[in-house]
């Protein structure tokens, strides 16, 4: 599941340190060498006419910070959001749902993989960025520090986590970054068809026994709020926001968005037969749109800073899975040197191990394309 | 004991075993690898069971007792190389088998025809990070050899003729098949600068009975986690 979400616009609210390391203010700081000013106005006027931004492109040193952050955000999300799902791999209750869940947790490891991918043309390395998220200095989606307590959890995650990911995503679509906007068509594609099953999950469960009808309204009570939560603090305690409009990394207020989905749920909690834990939800017949209740920041915060129900338990999952893995990334690079080809000339430095994945690269396009081929 | 179930089984306690590893492989493509090989794997078992009966009740209702499957199959996954070992081992066999039975004409000749392109990746995935432990560092090295070794004794079980699958038409010849196997197996072993684990490969005093009903001690705690939420919920639909 996708989820990049607003967060990483609470990052400058709530004081941490910013993740890119030393983003610059914004491209038209102060005194400037002549030849930058050119290039700034030629990526100005390329943004202002929705060109899309090039890998070897100039751009401004706080436009590629901010793209490294929310590019490296977006990817840890997606590597630590297979947690939560992974839990019910095992107890998955048929077949057919267990083949559904394996196959989403691998897309999203599969779209972790685009994502820094993406964003290593900024010039950064997935190592750099992995070691970044494994010593708490980047950070991923709040929602994934909620626990999945009870089957009916998949169904939530998919139907709300999905929906407001892909609420916040489309947009991303028509980000000003080339390789971020192109990554994103087609991870929207994919979260659009889990968002579906997980819908279609909850709707099994909510047309079943009582007890599976009680098991989804109460994933939903859960899950209502910190899905809310994902498309970050409020218009006016978001200080990104500005910038990342202005420079269109982002297309749409957090508020904006917010509101959108929320229309989008009411009717579906209805189709559903489930009711939203909300009771100030109401139709705003002015604004055409629906008013709800007021969102419990204070939640937020403390979730951001590390206080959730499972932040502690995600990052140790993830670190441990690296650490343990250390052998075997040893393993492949080593091989690769052993069995690199024969140099040209004995000065040239032996070329850097390729990465653990040398091979397993090989294997994930195989394997990419082996999905496609059994969908 | 009908073949399909063997060979069902075989695939969905497998697929099981490696869905474990969804959140904890060593590196991202591994993630995506080994998922892709449950997958397929589960689709596979899917196929069969349904020959057999309903696919949810013979996976989420038999005890332990009523499995088929090969005891290496079950064997908890330990560390990537046991993994490793157990992928090996069992995606060498299956590959054999499934190319003789898709040029025979028996019942599974259908399905294993589409299932051999997906076990020829696997065996593919296998042999190649056995050539990758085996011949990359000395701890790499290590923990594979420890992988072939433990795993050894499970794999004599491979090659008791399956009941429906004995007979000349059905293309399987199984003495042929193990002689390939073992070939096939050396050579990588070999390859990768390892050593063909010594030892009897069946007939000790527990290895060999999965198909006979008769399990290792973990295999019991699998289901018993695999099957809970739907054996709490009897007769809902999901």
């Amino acid at each position: 599941m996708a989820a990049v979400t607003a967060d990483q616009t609470t990052q400058k609210t709530l004081g941490t340190a910013n993740a890119a390391g030393g983003a610059g203010s914004t491209g038209a700081a102060g005194a400037m060498d002549p030849a930058d000013a050119d290039h700034l106005a030629a990526f100005d006027a390329a943004v202002a006419a929705d060109e899309r931004i090039e890998p070897r492109d100039w751009m401004p040193d706080a436009y590629r910070a901010t793209l490294i952050r929310q590019m490296a955000q977006h990817a840890h999300s997606e590597i630590i959001g297979m947690q939560p799902e992974a839990n019910w791999i095992t107890r998955a209750p048929s077949l057919r749902r267990k083949a559904i869940l394996m196959a989403k947790v691998q897309d999203e490891a599969g779209h972790g993989l685009y994502l820094y991918s993406a964003a290593e043309t900024l010039g950064t390395s997935r190592e750099e960025l992995l070691d970044k998220l494994h010593a708490g200095r980047q950070r991923y989606s709040s929602i994934f520090n909620y626990p999945t307590l009870t089957w009916a959890d998949v169904g939530a995650i998919g139907w709300l986590v999905d929906g407001a990911a892909i609420t916040n995503q489309v947009p991303l679509c028509r980000c000003s970054y080339g390789p971020y906007a192109r990554a994103m068509v087609r991870i929207c594609k994919e979260e659009s068809f889990h968002q579906r099953q997980g819908y279609e999950l909850l709707l099994a469960l909510s047309q079943g026994t009582e007890a599976q009808h009680a098991m989804a309204q109460d994933a939903v009570n859960r899950w209502w709020w910190p899905s809310l939560m994902m498309f970050g603090p409020p218009d006016d305690a978001s200080s990104h926001s500005e910038q990342s409009m202005a420079w269109k990394i982002k297309r749409h207020s957090n508020d904006e968005l917010r509101r959108r989905f929320v229309d989008i749920c009411v009717p579906q909690a209805e189709a559903l037969g489930l009711e939203l834990p909300d009771p100030d939800i109401r139709w705003n017949e002015e604004l055409g749109s629906h008013d709800f209740g007021a969102i419990d920041w204070s939640e937020f915060q403390e979730v951001l800073k590390g206080n959730g129900p499972c932040n502690e338990q995600r990052i140790t999952q993830r670190r441990r899975a690296h650490e343990e893995g250390a052998w075997v990334r040893d393993a492949a690079a080593a091989y690769a040197a052993k069995h690199a080809p024969a140099q040209t000339s004995p000065r040239t430095p032996a070329p850097a191990p390729a990465s653990a994945s040398a091979s397993a690269s090989a294997q994930t396009s195989a394997s990419a394309q082996h999905v496609e081929e059994t969908a | 004991m009908s073949a399909a179930l063997a060979l069902g089984d075989d695939a969905l306690v497998l697929s099981h075993r490696l869905g474990e590893w969804a959140g904890h492989a060593p590196v991202l493509e591994e993630e995506v690898a080994l998922a892709n090989i449950a997958l397929d794997l589960l689709g596979q078992a899917r196929v069969l069971l349904s020959l057999v009966g309903d696919e949810d009740e013979l996976a989420y209702l038999r005890e332990e007792r009523a499995f088929r499957n090969l005891q290496l199959v079950e064997q908890p996954n330990g560390d990537f190389a046991h993994t490793i070992a157990r992928q090996l081992y069992f995606s060498v066999y299956q590959h054999l088998l499934y190319e003789r039975l898709a040029a025979g004409d028996g019942e599974f000749a259908g399905l294993a025809a589409k299932a051999v392109k997906e076990v020829a990746y696997h065996r593919d995935h296998a042999e190649q990070w056995v050539l990758r432990l085996g011949d990359g560092t000395e701890e790499s090295h290590g923990r594979m050899q420890s992988g072939l070794d433990a795993l050894w004794r499970f794999t004599g079980e491979m090659f008791q003729p399956v009941e429906g699958l004995d007979s000349p038409e059905s293309g399987v010849d199984w003495q042929a098949l193990e002689s390939s196997w073992l070939a096939v197996v050396t050579d990588v072993v070999e390859r990768a600068t390892l050593t063909l684990p010594a030892g009897p490969r069946s007939g000790g005093w527990a290895a060999g009975a999965g198909r006979q009903g008769l399990h290792t001690e973990p295999f019991g705690r699998m289901l018993a986690e695999m099957q809970h939420l739907h054996r709490s919920h009897p007769g809902a639909s999901w």
